[in-house]
């Protein structure tokens, strides 16, 4: 065979692997904090590198036999997850440095997670999907557990290293089920071979599996327990970073394995998926209301966005699929800001993470007060605020798929939702000042004002992304 | 009697779900919740060496190596960070590992 193998489009994956491990080379000549600093930096570039090859890509293209694809769906959640790493990287510098020096196996655990991710995206065969995502959560069960001196972050890593294990394990398990009753782990002839009429038992029952595995990846109920524990324990940078990045790259995994290995079947998994959208909606929004800690509310917020994200994905449509990048960019931005503000409450050289401390913020800091009430009121789908967009597009497609009773239980359930974020709201501008924080660090007020920003002018120009969203979904189908 | 497909799956199956119990029962020690996941993944091979075998496909045996790799590592990671929680609680009981909760 002299079939002629191009690399070209794994240029990404291959910059951010081979720069993950000379980045390792450039850490171990010197552990000082400066060496810390610039792996950090270099490894920004790595991912800004990657990302400007992803953009680069045209058309659409398989390799290695079909087992890694990269099409336009690929490339806007490559560029979607390369946005959250890089964010989250460079909102991490200031906190370790409080913390005593960047060390720098941060930035190349991140980096090769990252990898791990794009080719969880690209993959299009059962086994180049276990090892991207294996990848991906054998480095973020190590960066859960990177405090190594706090018992917290110690207990958050064990507790995601067992269920992110037992997840893979139930995700496997699921696939060695498709594997052995469709007789090849190409989605492709999966879809060939997972007709109706051929949908037996032991299908069926690989298929719950599998979505067990991403129901987990995804943090959606009943699958989310660990996600509050994990979000608390960590450290904050490693939070804002959990939140974003793994969230989009295993959405991505999951909508591309129902829609492109299972389209003869969507009956089947529609309902598992129902399921899971409703159940996560109403955990997100009841959970959040009694708690204290910032992090917990936003791991149930995410919990609760996830849910509404599956609804575009219920409708199992071209504009489900759209619905759903939409959404993901637009939770990006909403989490990224927010984790702004988290990662810069500091008084006394200590971290605040009680909401009650927020109290008065609108005195003692009115921008940041100004921009975290916009994402709050964004995060709760106020018009004409992006967070309104991203849940009206994929309400639309469920309507439009003819799943009335799932929209209009949503639409109630994100009424639920907004009253914890409102409640913050009240209390930094209608409650007495605690005392205030020390000033912001100045890539956490440039990652906040872009998030603000973003979040509240989407409405004047959305068809960018939608466009892109469209172009993305359509390749699936 | 011969031993066929369904044999294979059904130990499989025994096995996964030993490993899922030995997670969820478990009050004692993080170690077994170790070695209960190393169980699912040995259950997943056995279906997928049976399946391979079963259509003549050597996929399935590719497959079951990359598990294995992968195990050794995921169990590498999962000692280390027994180690580090250790260091921090001079504990590995599992029903001590409740300090996180809401």
């Amino acid at each position: 065979m002299t079939e002629h193998l191009n690399l070209l489009p794994l240029l990404p994956e291959l910059t951010l692997a081979v720069g993950a491990m000379a980045l390792l080379m450039v850490g171990i000549g010197g552990r000082d904090e400066e060496r810390g600093e610039l792996v950090l930096w270099l490894s920004v570039a790595v991912l800004v590198l990657a990302g400007l090859f992803v953009a680069m890509g045209e058309g659409s293209v398989t390799l290695f036999g079909g087992s890694f694809i990269v099409d336009p769906f690929a490339r806007m959640l490559k560029l979607l997850a390369l946005t959250g790493a890089a964010v989250a990287l460079i909102m991490s510098r200031d906190f370790w440095r409080n913390a005593g020096g960047i060390q720098f196996e941060y930035p190349v655990l991140l980096l090769l997670a990252t990898t791990g991710m794009l080719m969880m995206i690209s993959a299009n065969d059962l086994i180049a999907l276990y090892v991207g995502l294996e990848l991906q959560s054998l480095a973020l069960y190590v960066v859960a557990a990177f405090k190594r001196d706090s018992s917290r972050s110690a207990e958050a890593g064990m507790k995601y290293f067992v269920l992110g294990a037992l997840s893979s394990g139930m995700l496997l398990y699921g696939a060695s089920l498709v594997y052995g009753f469709t007789g090849s782990t190409e989605f492709s002839q999966i879809a060939n071979a997972a007709q109706p009429s051929g949908a037996n038992l032991g299908l069926i029952f690989g298929l719950v599996f599998l979505l067990t595995g991403f129901a987990f990846k995804i943090s959606a109920v009943p699958f989310h327990m660990w996600t509050p524990d994990v979000y608390e324990g960590a450290p904050s940078p490693v939070t804002a970073f959990f939140a974003a990045a793994p969230k989009i790259a295993a959405m991505a995994l999951f909508v591309r394995v129902v829609i492109s290995a299972f389209p003869a079947i969507t009956g089947q998994w529609q309902q598992i998926v129902i399921f899971l959208a409703l159940a996560s909606m109403a955990l997100g929004a009841f959970a959040a209301i009694g708690q204290r800690n910032i992090k917990r509310l936003m791991a149930y917020s995410s919990i609760g966005h996830m849910g509404f994200a599956l609804v575009g994905l219920a409708a199992g449509t071209e504009q489900g699929v759209q619905g759903v990048i939409i959404y993901l960019a637009i939770y990006l931005v909403m989490t990224l800001g927010t984790f702004a503000v988290i990662l810069s409450l500091r008084r006394d050289g200590e971290m605040v993470e009680e909401i009650d401390q927020l109290a008065g913020l609108s005195r003692t800091s009115p921008l940041m007060a100004l921009a975290l009430a916009v994402l709050l009121f964004s995060l709760a789908g106020i018009p004409p605020l992006a967070g309104f967009f991203a849940k009206f597009y994929v309400f639309l497609a469920a309507v439009e798929a003819g799943l009335y009773a799932l929209a209009i239980i949503g639409v109630l359930l994100s009424v639920v939702g907004a009253y914890y974020y409102l409640r913050i709201v009240k209390l930094m501008y209608f409650d007495e000042p605690v005392k205030g924080f020390e000033p912001m660090p100045r890539p956490l007020a440039v990652v906040l004002g872009a998030a603000g920003l973003l979040i509240m002018f989407f409405f004047v120009y959305p068809s960018p992304l939608v466009a892109a969203a469209g172009t993305a979904a359509k390749s699936l189908f | 009697m011969t031993v066929g497909l369904s044999h294979y799956l059904t130990v499989a199956a025994v096995l996964f779900t030993i490993g899922v119990f030995g997670i969820f029962l478990n009050r004692k020690n993080v170690i077994v919740i170790l070695m209960s996941i190393e169980l699912l993944l040995l259950a997943v091979n056995i279906n997928l060496v049976a399946f391979s075998s079963f259509h003549g496909d050597l996929v399935g045996q590719v497959f079951t190596l990359i598990v294995l790799t992968v195990a050794a590592a995921e169990a590498a990671i999962g000692l280390a960070i027994v180690v580090v929680y250790f260091r921090n609680r001079g504990t590995i009981d599992v029903a001590d590992i409740d300090h996180l909760k809401g």
